[in-house]
């Protein structure tokens, strides 16, 4: 096939008006000859700038060589070496910020499609059946790891590369923490992919106990005295969800995002079929611009409604991702910008009817540096619309560290950990991902996972 | 799995029965007061149940469950040797009984008020306290004769009352009568504990306020995860929104909002009862009556 070297290939994706009434993936990857002819646009740079952009540093010029010479399995090998969880990445990275955003192609043209590679790669792998090689001799050393979402998962998994005896604990009855209940099957396909690249995890030699809650069925303190665990790490991610505090946020109709996420995504609920359900609405509002907002708003526009997102600043400051957006609006996601809500109006029987907001306008720059939304006097008006999810981010969950002495806990409730170890204040217990950061995204969770096995091998053999 | 050790029929109508699960890691950890999310099979809801009693040594646990939806009729066609796919916990906090010391429970005079299958998660209360040698008086509340659950090991922990609202067992009326009787005839207590239905419980703050009881109540709203991340069991406490899963279950029960939080379960009530409808009667259920659409 002809290429643009200017351009990248385009990636098919399923019609805008098709996916908006079915939860079957947006995007539909590469096939052979389109990856390949891709990967013919990489300049195979000595000095590649794309890798300093990984958070994980995935060797991308050898492994997009490979894919030009069609030799997945290599390209598989290449990429396994730094990350886990490929298909998952290839799918939810920011890639524009991170690998691509660095690309030398980008400069005068379209960077390298790095992340629609990384993804032909992991689901050409799948399809053909490769898995990961497990370690060839254990070093007999327990491990134990609290959460099994993006930084749990990688931790385990490299942990148990290095010879490490891993046990994952996870909350719920399904692991994938924020990959199994948060992002939505559209995005990320839960059996085809999340289970799959789970089950490559497991393939390492990694155990996995779900319906186990750290704080609660079991501690940390008992982990270590009682079960014989000699390192811990906590990935037990940023999993409170804030509400506004405005009057009729008790209504029914009101949800968290997080609820609503949940049921759809952990609970099935989007499928008709679903012994869970969840309310579906005529008429939803999401309020919040970011990355969860626009899943939250695809899934809601999935289920039949007309969804509006109410966000408070303006269209340059929306947090998402400028592909969430971009799709939103394209499946009739309707945008009110600048419009913050003040009440939440309910019915006789305590339903949500609507929703009172206010105008805003952008005034003087933050210490963020974001210009700072200001209400706009007497410019108050209503949303009729019959249920609203609450979108306003997340912190993390004080489960674990009230319940762990000697752990410490900035003023936001996030663990204090080293950056490049994970190590915490507790001897023998490391920490990464958003329970560090608060709410941030699944790669730079990868990499604190990453930099967490790392830091507890070195702990290990110190 | 968790594999059903025992199982036992407590009453018929409605259908409420007892179960005993192997569940060591919560049977080592739970207190009481703490509660449990369980799941019948993989496509199952996630029901919060409370702890009923629990065997550290033997590594188990006891739940009593009422059939009032498709989930809980499901459980109800478990038997002994199946087992639920989930069992999740201990969740919530401990009963606040249990942080004073000994000897001031023991100056006390406590009160439990229990309601339905609200009587179940009473018990490991009440024999905690046995246990510690600290007295407590407890009043049972159920429709009917046929109703009333665990009467002989309650026997064994408290003082016991029993009342029905029909007047076939033990007083007559409703629990709030036997409060305020007892009351009447002297009896005095400075600490109430009462689990039950929430309308029950709303009735029962109303009274103990009145007579100046500060009063316990354990919440059980709908819930997701159990473990603080959804926000589906938010109330109003004090003016204040608070978790029942994380904050409570047990709050102040002269401080919640009980219309807000009954108002609350009705959520799911439709969606809910209509698959119940759906399983039980199949295609006879068209809607058209008026309880959904």
């Amino acid at each position: 096939m002809e290429v643009d070297m200017m351009k990248k290939v385009p990636v098919r994706e399923q019609d805008p008006k098709v996916r908006a009434t079915n939860f079957e993936e947006v995007c539909l990857g590469y096939n052979k000859e389109e990856a390949e002819a891709e990967a013919s646009r990489c300049l195979n740079c000595p000095n590649p700038k794309c890798v300093e952009g990984c958070p994980v540093s995935i060797k991308i010029p050898q492994f997009i060589k490979a894919v030009k010479e069609g030799n997945v399995g290599e390209a598989y090998r290449v990429i396994g070496e730094s990350s886990s969880l490929p298909a998952i990445c290839g799918r939810v990275c920011p890639q524009e910020t991170q690998c691509e955003g660095k690309c030398v192609r980008g400069i005068k043209g379209e960077a390298v499609s790095i992340g629609k590679l990384e993804r032909y790669v992991a689901d050409t792998a799948r399809e053909m059946g490769i898995k990961p090689a497990p370690p060839e001799s254990k070093n007999g050393k327990k491990v134990a790891v609290i959460g099994s979402g993006p930084s749990g998962l990688t931790c385990a998994g490299d942990l148990a590369k290095m010879g490490y005896d891993v046990t994952v604990f996870e909350a719920l009855h399904e692991p994938g923490g924020v990959l199994t209940y948060g992002i939505p099957e559209f995005r990320l396909p839960k059996e085809r992919v999340v289970a799959k690249e789970i089950d490559n995890v497991r393939a390492l030699g990694v155990s996995i106990e779900t319906d186990v809650v750290v704080g609660k069925s079991v501690t940390i303190d008992s982990l270590m005295k009682d079960e014989g665990f000699s390192a811990v790490f906590v990935g037990s991610g940023a999993g409170l969800p804030k509400f506004m505090n405005i009057p009729g946020e008790q209504a029914l109709g009101v949800f968290s995002a997080n609820e609503f996420l949940t049921r759809s995504n952990l609970m099935k609920a989007f499928s008709e079929e679903s012994n869970t359900p969840i309310m579906r609405p005529k008429k939803a509002v999401i309020v919040g611009g970011g990355n969860v907002a626009m899943d939250a708003a695809r899934t809601a526009l999935r289920m039949g409604a007309e969804v509006h997102v109410v966000y408070r600043r303006s269209e340059a400051e929306l947090p998402a991702r400028v592909e969430e957006v971009h799709h939103a609006k394209e499946e009739g996601i309707i945008f009110d910008l600048l419009t913050n809500p003040v009440e939440i109006l309910e019915n006789e029987e305590g339903w949500v009817r609507g929703i009172r907001c206010i105008r805003m306008e952008l005034g003087e720059p933050d210490e963020s540096g974001r210009r700072s939304p200001v209400a706009v006097e007497g410019s108050e008006f209503e949303i009729e619309c019959d249920a609203v999810i609450m979108s306003l981010g997340t912190s993390p969950n004080p489960l674990i560290a009230s319940t762990t002495e000697g752990l410490d806990v900035n003023r936001r409730g996030c663990i204090v950990a080293d950056e490049s170890s994970g190590k915490s204040s507790k001897d023998g217990v490391f920490a990464g991902g958003d329970a560090v950061t608060g709410a941030a995204t699944v790669i730079l969770a990868m990499g604190a996972g990453k930099a967490g096995a790392k830091g507890i091998d070195e702990y290990m053999n110190a | 799995m968790f594999k059903i050790l025992e199982k036992q029929v407590l009453t018929e109508s409605p259908v409420i029965f007892r179960m005993v699960v192997e569940a060591p890691r919560i049977a080592k950890s739970c207190e009481p007061g703490q509660f449990l999310i369980v799941r019948a099979d993989k496509d199952g809801e996630r029901v919060p149940l409370t702890i009923c009693d629990y065997d550290r040594d033997k590594g188990t646990i006891e739940i009593v469950i009422q059939v009032i939806g498709a989930e809980t009729d499901k459980m109800s066609r478990l038997e002994e040797g199946d087992g639920f796919a989930d069992v999740v916990g201990p969740l919530g906090k401990p009963s606040d009984l249990l942080e004073l010391p000994v000897e001031e429970l023991k100056k006390k005079k406590i009160l439990f008020v229990a309601g339905g299958v609200g009587t179940a998660p009473v018990y490991p209360q009440a024999k905690w306290l046995h246990d510690h040698g600290v007295d407590c008086d407890v009043i049972i509340g159920a429709k009917n004769k046929d109703l009333v659950i665990m009467e002989e090991k309650f026997k064994d922990v408290c003082n016991l009352t029993i009342t029905t609202d029909d007047g076939s067992y033990g007083r007559s009326g409703m629990v709030t009568v036997a409060l305020q009787d007892l009351w009447n005839d002297g009896v005095r207590w400075d600490h109430c504990v009462a689990i039950g239905p929430m309308i029950m419980m709303k009735f029962v703050c109303k009274l103990t306020k009145e007579l100046g009881i500060h009063t316990v109540v354990s919440m059980n709203p709908i819930m997701v995860d159990g473990t603080g991340m959804c926000g589906a069991c938010r109330l109003t406490v004090d003016g204040k929104v608070r978790f029942a899963c994380v904050d409570g279950p047990e709050f102040d029960g002269h401080l919640v909002d009980f219309d807000q939080a009954m108002a609350r379960m009705k959520l799911y009530r439709t969606e809910e009862g209509r698959l119940y409808l759906r399983e039980k009667e199949g295609a006879t259920h068209h809607g058209g009556c008026g309880n959904c659409d």
